[in-house]
């Protein structure tokens, strides 16, 4: 349904714009129908960047989306409408995405206006308190509020039934259980993962890796803008293959286990070979060396791949 | 989590605030001079009147000029034509320097770079040198007309300004999500954008106000203001020009300069006062 | 256990326009000699409301009653002059967003130097020991020449942990800070951190977290907070194995973990939101969403001392 082939983003920074910054580089992945893919990457990874690229928010440098078969990136006016009627995003903050000045109905007035002009009021009225339960909430609570007066699990949960009663095939969820409380997270992941089996696709894009095992089908991991390993999420976790991921998994907060404090502290490679092609993980990883170059991506089992050239060392 | 102030709120502490309390007060006292004033004077500002050189007596308020005219008229007379000047000049200099803002800075790629090399140019050049050039090549000079140029060439420091604040609401997420929701970039521009930067918008036009109040002093006080009528430049220039101050003629030099002193000064202070009203880390308790 | 700090009924509200916030309504808690305290909460519990109360009362906070006894000297947190005492040399922060708060136009050096001098002494007389523990932290002395725009996040959370605990401070207050970071450098952090406490540079860490999860890894205790009271305080171990309060025991089992997945066991959520603090309920302010509520609720449960270090503040233990 949604396919990222070889998507590149490069960002010129500095004083007279002279450096680059590749915030995403040749990252290819697709998702399915009736899919939940996890993004997986620190700050930093590109993994906003990727979920900012599909929504048509930004536009890759390289590489092209393609949704149902089309490059996105082609859109005119009309298409691109067309498209946003099918795809939308929920951000991190939920705060920030409504305009502080206005009631919280608008979101509704405005998908209404834009896309489906032609609906009457009263219908649209019904579709909206329709959603709305579906997604928990009680519309003589939230509708005619302001956002200040409504929690931050309040505000998620407005924007997917939002995407709901647009009736969107495709979801670009960026970071949007960090904001909230340890109590709320999980209704809203509950309700992601219900959507899933009604018909939704879902990009999970997170840092969290027990919030991606706990809802996702695939799982994708990219450090600094470059996929480190993806494939089926049940595989990943139970044997991972890349050193970054096997680093991550030991590093998550248990409850069961504690850790092995190491006394020396922050450990790596302090210099990292200046080589364009070098592994990007190269500097802080247990296993490599002067050979890391150009790591190729290896089929581990079915359904898992690796970019990596230390897989069997 | 910001706490949105209602318009209540905003009242209230504006209300407390002492600058603003100073400056509204004292604004408010010329506004109401400039529109009562002149019905309180059956005079006409140009017109001799009385006796020359009279200090201030029963009936003439400020005294009279070296030729007769009664300083009190004029004074009136020159505060409405100021707040005529302030009020469209300042106007057309806030509008202009809000469209090239928010188009450069919303827009940004060429359109952004189109639009400040144009506000650059504009900066670089000073104002009331450009301003003494247009005046003296035009053929008649009326209050509207000078109105019009000093709008015209002082709108590019807001500009600027309205960019650097639309940049940096782009960036936040309802403007992603009202992009994503289809808008066109004039909606998103005139209700996303626009409505957060009211405060800024307001305290904008308030400097722009007294900012085209002193630039037709400027140009009126080298004799470049309007061919005919009255303002608060013309008076100060025909004061210096007459001697009024070698002759001691104190009530016809000082009113007119302490009145633009304390009308500007009054915005000023306004403005700070509000800048404190509008965001709440800067209120005092 | 020797008690080394000690809350006594802490009362801070916040002044607003409509009236009082009670932030942290009648804390009591005790610390002992060397330990780790996790503070756990959702937002607005007032756990970083009681931290901060501990070494700068900033308004809108006000002091309204309570006590705080630090190794048996009274610390008068009401008075912002005397605290100067205990600021910085005996008390410490390193507060929630600690990487943006280094001031861009200042050199680290000069940083240091300004807060040391503050507190009657100068970067001199520390340089060898700023120099030790910046090579700890696996920091190159030439940070000291540079700005803070020139680190990374990584670099600058190390260092403002080095500033924020060079006098060796008796308690340091850790704010939240590793609720913005990655596994990874949550992990690096923590564990610079605990490097610290074995050397002797901090004594105890007050540290305030929403993930439980953390604080199983580094604290010895925890304490459980909602909507300005204290719920819950036992030792890590204890809690997490048989958490007593109802809240404490529903914020576990939503903890996600790995190997459990959506379609084998649905993982639940605690259903509701935290009370207003402006007008908070009468008795129990979790009434609203406890399973286990009934008639004597709508009074204030009292705080049962269920053992030596073990407090519960339910009417289920009364």
């Amino acid at each position: 349904m949604m396919v990222l082939e070889n998507v590149t983003k490069i960002y010129r920074i500095g004083t007279f714009g002279g450096k680059r910054l590749k915030a995403v580089d040749d990252v290819s992945f697709e998702i399915d129908e009736g899919e939940i893919v996890s993004l997986i990457g620190e700050s930093g990874s590109g993994k906003t960047t990727i979920g900012k690229m599909i929504l048509r928010l930004i536009r890759p440098t390289s590489g092209r989306i393609l949704f149902n078969g089309k490059d996105i990136g082609q859109f005119k006016k009309n298409e691109l409408k067309d498209y946003y009627r099918k795809v939308q995003g929920v951000f991190q903050d939920p705060f920030s995405s409504y305009n502080p000045l206005y009631k919280v109905d608008r979101i509704f007035d405005i998908a209404r206006e834009e896309f489906f002009p032609d609906v009457g009021r009263n219908e649209w009225k019904n579709r909206i308190e329709e959603k709305l339960r579906s997604v928990g909430l009680n519309p003589l609570e939230v509708l005619g509020k302001f956002p200040h007066q409504l929690s931050g699990g309040q505000l998620q949960r407005l924007l997917i039934a939002r995407a709901l009663v647009m009736n969107v095939r495709f979801l670009v969820a960026d970071e949007i259980i960090s904001m909230l409380d340890a109590s709320t997270r999980i209704d809203v992941l509950n309700l992601l993962a219900e959507l899933k089996d009604s018909g939704l696709s879902i990009l999970f894009i997170t840092h969290d890796l027990s919030l991606g095992y706990y809802i996702s089908d695939k799982t994708v991991i990219l450090y600094r803008g470059s996929i480190m390993e993806y494939g089926d999420t049940e595989k990943i976790f139970n044997s991972p293959a890349h050193p970054y991921t096997i680093s991550l998994m030991e590093s998550i907060p248990r409850i069961d286990e504690r850790w092995r404090m190491r006394s020396a502290v922050i450990q790596g490679k302090e210099k990292s070979i200046r080589n364009g092609r070098m592994c990007k993980f190269y500097h802080r990883c247990f296993k490599g060396d002067e050979s890391c170059v150009e790591p190729p991506l290896i089929e581990v089992e079915k359904d898992h791949f690796v970019r990596c050239s230390k897989i069997g060392t | 989590m910001e706490a949105i102030s209602t318009r209540r709120e905003l009242l209230f502490f504006a209300l407390r605030n002492k600058k603003m309390r100073v400056g509204i007060s004292i604004f408010t006292f010329f506004v109401v001079l400039a529109i009562v004033g002149p019905h309180l004077t059956g005079y006409d500002p140009l017109d001799y009147v009385g006796p020359g050189y009279h200090p201030p007596c029963r009936e003439f308020w400020l005294g009279t000029t070296t030729f007769g005219q009664d300083v009190f008229t004029q004074l009136v007379y020159g505060l409405r034509a100021s707040f005529f000047v302030g009020l469209l000049g300042g106007g057309i200099a806030t509008i202009i320097g809000l469209i090239v803002g928010f188009f450069a800075g919303y827009r940004g790629g060429m359109i952004d770079e189109i639009l400040m090399m144009m506000t650059n140019v504009m900066l670089v050049i000073p104002t009331l040198a450009l301003l003494i050039i247009i005046a003296a090549y035009l053929p008649y000079r009326g209050i509207l007309i000078e109105s019009v140029i000093i709008g015209l060439t002082a709108w590019p420091w807001t500009a600027r300004a309205v960019r650097a604040q639309t940049l940096s609401l782009k960036t936040r997420e309802f403007v992603d999500l009202a992009r994503i929701s289809g808008m066109n970039s004039i909606r998103i521009i005139a209700e996303e954008i626009a409505p957060n930067m009211m405060s800024y918008i307001f305290m904008v036009f308030i400097l722009q106000f007294g900012g085209a109040i002193l630039s037709a002093v400027g140009l009126d006080f080298i004799g470049l203001g309007p061919t005919r009528g009255i303002s608060i430049g013309i008076m100060m220039q025909q004061a210096v020009l007459w001697n009024a101050i070698q002759l001691g003629m104190w009530w016809w030099a000082i009113p007119p300069g302490l009145a633009i002193t304390l009308i500007v000064g009054s915005l000023y202070f306004m403005n700070t006062g509000l800048d404190e009203v509008f965001n709440p880390k800067l209120r005092e308790m | 256990m020797k008690v080394s700090l000690r809350v006594e009924n802490l009362r801070i509200y916040y002044r607003t326009l409509r009236g009082y916030v009670k932030a942290v309504d009648g804390v009591s808690f005790e610390m002992g000699d060397e330990e780790v305290l996790g503070v756990a909460g959702e937002s607005g519990c007032g756990k970083s409301t009681l931290g901060n109360s501990l070494i700068l009362l900033k308004p809108p906070m006000t002091y309204m009653e309570g006590r705080v006894f630090l190794d048996g000297e009274e610390v008068p947190i009401w008075d912002n002059e005397k605290m100067r005492r205990f600021r910085y040399r005996r008390i410490s922060i390193i507060p929630q967003y600690a990487m943006n708060a280094l001031n861009p136009t200042k050199k680290l050096k000069v940083l240091m130097d300004d807060l040391l001098r503050e507190h009657g002494s100068d970067f001199k007389s520390h340089t060898a020991e700023i120099l030790r523990r910046l090579k700890m932290v696996n920091l190159p002395e030439s940070v000291l020449n540079m700005y803070p725009i020139e680190l990374s996040g990584g670099m600058k959370q190390r260092m403002v942990m080095v500033i924020s605990t060079l006098m060796n401070p008796s308690l340091l207050i850790a704010d939240e800070i590793t609720s913005a970071l990655d596994v990874s450098t949550q992990k690096a952090v923590i564990e610079m951190l605990m490097e610290f406490k074995s050397r002797g540079f901090v004594r105890k860490i007050f540290f305030i977290t929403h993930d439980i999860s953390v604080l199983y890894q580094i604290a010895s205790s925890i304490l459980v907070m909602y909507a300005g009271k204290l719920v819950e305080k036992a030792s890590t171990d204890e809690i997490l194995e048989k958490p007593f309060h109802p809240y404490t025991e529903m914020l576990i089992s939503s903890l996600p973990k790995i190997g459990i997945k959506y379609g084998e066991r649905k993982l639940k959520g605690i259903p509701g939101q935290p009370p207003p603090l402006l007008k908070p309920p009468e008795g129990c302010r979790f009434k609203d969403r406890c399973p286990y509520r009934h008639s004597k609720c709508d009074e204030e449960p009292p705080i049962v001392e269920i053992s030596d270090d073990r407090v519960v503040s339910c009417w289920k233990y009364a």
